[in-house]
């Protein structure tokens, strides 16, 4: 193999496949990826044997072939590279090297046969539908917050992406949690989806899959089978296994007769939260809201360490009521809200609460309250 | 030299016997008066309390531990003659003195009689560092003008008070510092009386070997042993940064303790770090129903103690050893501590469930670390096991009526299989 590439092309590829990569790996050659060249494409490939990215750039292509080196190393190198370089890869099977150079700069790096990469299996996917990429950014960046890292609960550990029955009819859903709050996410129901498996992308997968929807009017095709997902760009091809769990039902979990109802400022909200903890060195720091009419009252009690109170003008009509909750989990719900008002809905200080946007139930939170 | 009968408190400048009473239970050493750090070591304490208590017993070798598959617990002097040692297998043990009695531990017994022995160290001093029930650190500084007496007197007085009160026996190790003052009590056992002086401690110590050092166990004894070091003698001659590099925190210690040298205070209550507790089963079992009535024993347990001390723990951790000994741990950490046997059996549960393999095991536990105090525990609920808190407030419940009516009062049905 021979080619010339572009480094910008070039970094885009590599650093798509080092992330892929784990970093500590038993198997030496899942530390590479996979390089192959032909006709006037070279491709990128990538795995954890969990995820696999393929990648494809045009590239100069002297000699077709291909080899694997560590995407690490590679990847590094390139960035080091200086801007608008043209970068050439060629490949001595004799030495078992590939020597990488651009301008003055020649570096030559030990392969492993591309015969040993492993290819993930493909399969037969049921489901296959386009959809926008600011669409799929949506869905997914404002439920990942609420993703489980707790391993004895893994079907936690991911975004499940299914099809749901909402008011207006059926709808793509994305929903996380860990048990202690949780994001419920809607978007219309993209053509062709609507036998789509329900499936729980993998935390990992998700943290990927972003890194394809930056741009917001490019189109995504999503393909879903029981046990894989797929999401493509026309240069980029991520591939990932699902959790093989049942995702627990989540509709018990949304309360339905709040009525007691808070309607705030999202960002003063937050702010209001955030000095308040400060005072509290623990690990989950506990705030407690006193709500009364229009009226807020923040405050954070620490034995150890101090006490603070900051009050915030809101509107609220029901009866006086005191509820405690973690800070961060607060913060991360608030954050969520851009464009309106946050509206909280609660029960009693020991029920679940909800909180959404505006009248907008097509992103729903419920987070649950902690004893103060 | 300033010496000290042991039987009748007389105190007298040297000399085989006691001027007063004529008996040889003399202790003397040239700093006996000053030195004011001491261990007190009480001779095969649990072997002891069941000789006292059954004298039947007395001319027997007497083992305490689980059962035939457990291990030796205590084994009481005559036992020990015959080689049978503290964490020996049980039927090793017994295969080196076959006419042993075995008697399970009384441990709401020991822990009573230790309570005895605490009471009498409190009037000496404030500052105990109980190691165990049946060892404790003393500082005396300053309790010779209180008690009219220097520290020797007063401990020679504890071991008699527990021999004529509790009719049981100790060790002390007098010196300047913990660490050989508890070197000290080993040095006479049992019922000794050791004392280890400001002037002769590096010559006592130099071809001591290092495993003396409590807390070098056979790793560290090994990483020592291929840098050349057996023995004090060897520690001696290493410069404190080569030490430092080689061994980190532990190599400056090493310097310090190769010198006789050993800062740390007896401090009251030093805190908990965990809570745990496990179980040796009769026969090894792989029967899930079994191991998790075990589990949930164990979880009880643990958690029992968790409450009485008013503590929670974060971290969750299952032991399990399986029938060839080797040993596996499995940990988890709760975004919410808990002091409450439901959740932490349910987290142990799931980590028991990834587990893989079916056992058989011969041994099971459960602990909780990285404790709290229980104000800050137990306070989120899980959206996805809304009858959690119903749980709670049943556990709860179950122990105001244990608490009322005793221990088995009312039991889950788990604890039964």
């Amino acid at each position: 193999m021979k080619i010339s590439i572009e480094r910008a092309a070039l970094l885009r590829a590599v650093a798509q496949a080092q992330s892929v990569v784990e970093r500590r790996n038993t198997i030496p050659i899942l530390a590479n990826v996979l390089i192959e060249a032909e006709g006037d494409t070279v491709t990128f490939r990538a795995t954890d044997l969990d995820i696999e990215v393929l990648d494809k750039a045009p590239a100069m292509v002297e000699r077709a072939g291909g080899t694997t080196v560590s995407a690490v190393t590679l990847h590094e190198i390139v960035r080091k590279l200086p801007d608008g370089a043209l970068v050439a890869l060629s490949e001595d099977s004799a030495s078992g090297r590939l020597t990488v150079s651009a301008g003055r700069s020649t570096f030559s790096l030990a392969t492993l046969p591309k015969e040993d990469f492993p290819v993930m299996a493909s399969s037969e996917y049921a489901t296959n539908f386009t959809a926008k990429a600011q669409v799929l950014r949506r869905l997914f960046d404002k439920s990942k917050f609420a993703i489980s890292t707790e391993e004895t609960r893994y079907y936690l550990n991911g975004v499940y992406m299914h099809v749901a029955d909402a008011d207006g009819g059926k709808v793509l859903r994305c929903v996380a949690t860990d048990g202690h709050r949780l994001a419920r996410i809607d978007a219309d129901l993209p053509k062709a989806a609507e036998d789509m498996p329900g499936v729980i992308v993998p935390r990992k997968t998700v943290g990927e899959m972003r890194k394809l929807l930056d741009e917001d009017d490019m189109d995504i095709a999503v393909s879903v089978s029981e046990t894989k997902v797929r999401f493509a760009t026309p240069d980029i091809t991520l591939t990932s296994k699902v959790i093989d769990g049942t995702f627990p039902d989540y509709t018990r979990v949304i309360p339905q007769n709040n009525t007691r109802k808070l309607e705030v400022d999202a960002s003063e909200f937050a702010k209001a939260v955030d000095r308040v903890a400060t005072v509290s060195s623990e690990r989950s720091r506990a705030v407690k809201l006193q709500l009364d009419e229009d009226r807020l009252i923040l405050s954070v009690n620490a034995p150890d360490s101090g006490a603070a109170e900051e009050e915030l003008a809101v509107a609220y009509g029901d009866e006086r009521l005191e509820i405690g909750f973690n800070a961060k989990y607060l913060l991360e719900i608030a954050s969520q809200v851009d464009r309106e008002n946050a509206v909280f809905l609660f029960n009693s200080s020991g029920d679940p609460t909800l909180m959404r946007e505006g009248n907008d139930t097509s992103a729903v939170y419920v987070v649950m309250p902690m004893r103060v | 030299m300033p010496a000290l009968c042991r039987d009748c408190l007389t105190r007298f400048d040297s000399g085989p016997r006691c001027p007063s009473c004529r008996r040889p239970r003399v202790v003397s050493h040239p700093e006996l008066w000053d030195l004011t750090i001491a261990h007190m070591d009480c001779d095969a304490f649990y072997a002891s309390v069941e000789k006292r208590d059954n004298p039947d017993l007395a001319d027997k070798p007497l083992i305490i531990g689980g059962g035939r598959r457990g291990v030796v617990s205590t084994a009481c002097y005559v036992a020990r003659i015959r080689g049978v040692r503290s964490a020996m297998p049980m039927f090793k043990a017994l295969q080196l003195c076959p006419d042993a009695v075995v008697v399970r531990p009384r441990m709401q017994v020991y822990a009573e009689v230790s309570r005895q022995i605490r009471t009498m160290m409190e009037e000496m001093t404030p500052a105990i560092e109980p190691l165990s029930l049946d060892e404790a650190f003393l500082d005396l500084s300053g309790t010779a003008r209180l008690h009219g007496a220097p520290p020797a007197a007063m401990l020679a007085r504890l071991v008699r008070r527990m021999r004529d009160e509790l009719g049981l026996t100790g060790s002390i190790g007098l010196s300047h510092n913990k660490f050989l003052a508890k070197i000290a009590s080993d040095l006479d056992k049992p019922h000794g009386f050791s004392v280890i002086g400001r002037a002769e401690t590096q010559a006592f110590l130099r071809p001591k070997p290092i495993r003396l050092i409590w807390g070098v166990g056979e790793a560290s004894q090994a990483a020592l042993e291929r840098a050349g070091i057996r023995t004090f003698d060897d520690l001696l001659r290493w410069d404190r940064k080569d030490l430092g590099a080689r061994f980190g925190s532990m190599g400056d210690r090493l310097w310090h303790l190769a010198r006789g040298e050993d800062r740390r205070r007896v401090t009251r209550n030093a805190p908990i770090k965990s809570i745990s507790n496990e179980t040796t089963f009769s026969e090894d079992t792989g029967d899930p129903e079994i191991l998790d009535g075990h589990l949930w024993r164990m979880c009880e347990k643990v958690a029992d103690r968790a409450k009485a001390r008013g503590l929670a723990g974060r971290v969750v951790t299952l032991k399990l050893k399986k029938a060839d000994f080797t040993l596996l741990t499995r940990r988890h950490a709760l975004s919410d501590p808990t002091q409450i046997a439901d959740r932490l059996y349910r987290t142990a549960r799931a980590l028991f469930d990834q587990v893989p393999g079916a056992g058989p095991y011969r041994l099971l536990g459960a602990g909780l670390s990285d404790l709290v105090p229980e104000a800050m525990a137990d306070r989120a609920g899980d959206l996805l096991d809304p009858n959690a808190a119903t749980r709670e407030k049943a556990e709860r419940a179950t122990d105001a009526i244990r608490a009322r009516f005793g221990e088995g009062a009312i039991l889950k049905g788990r604890a039964l299989r």
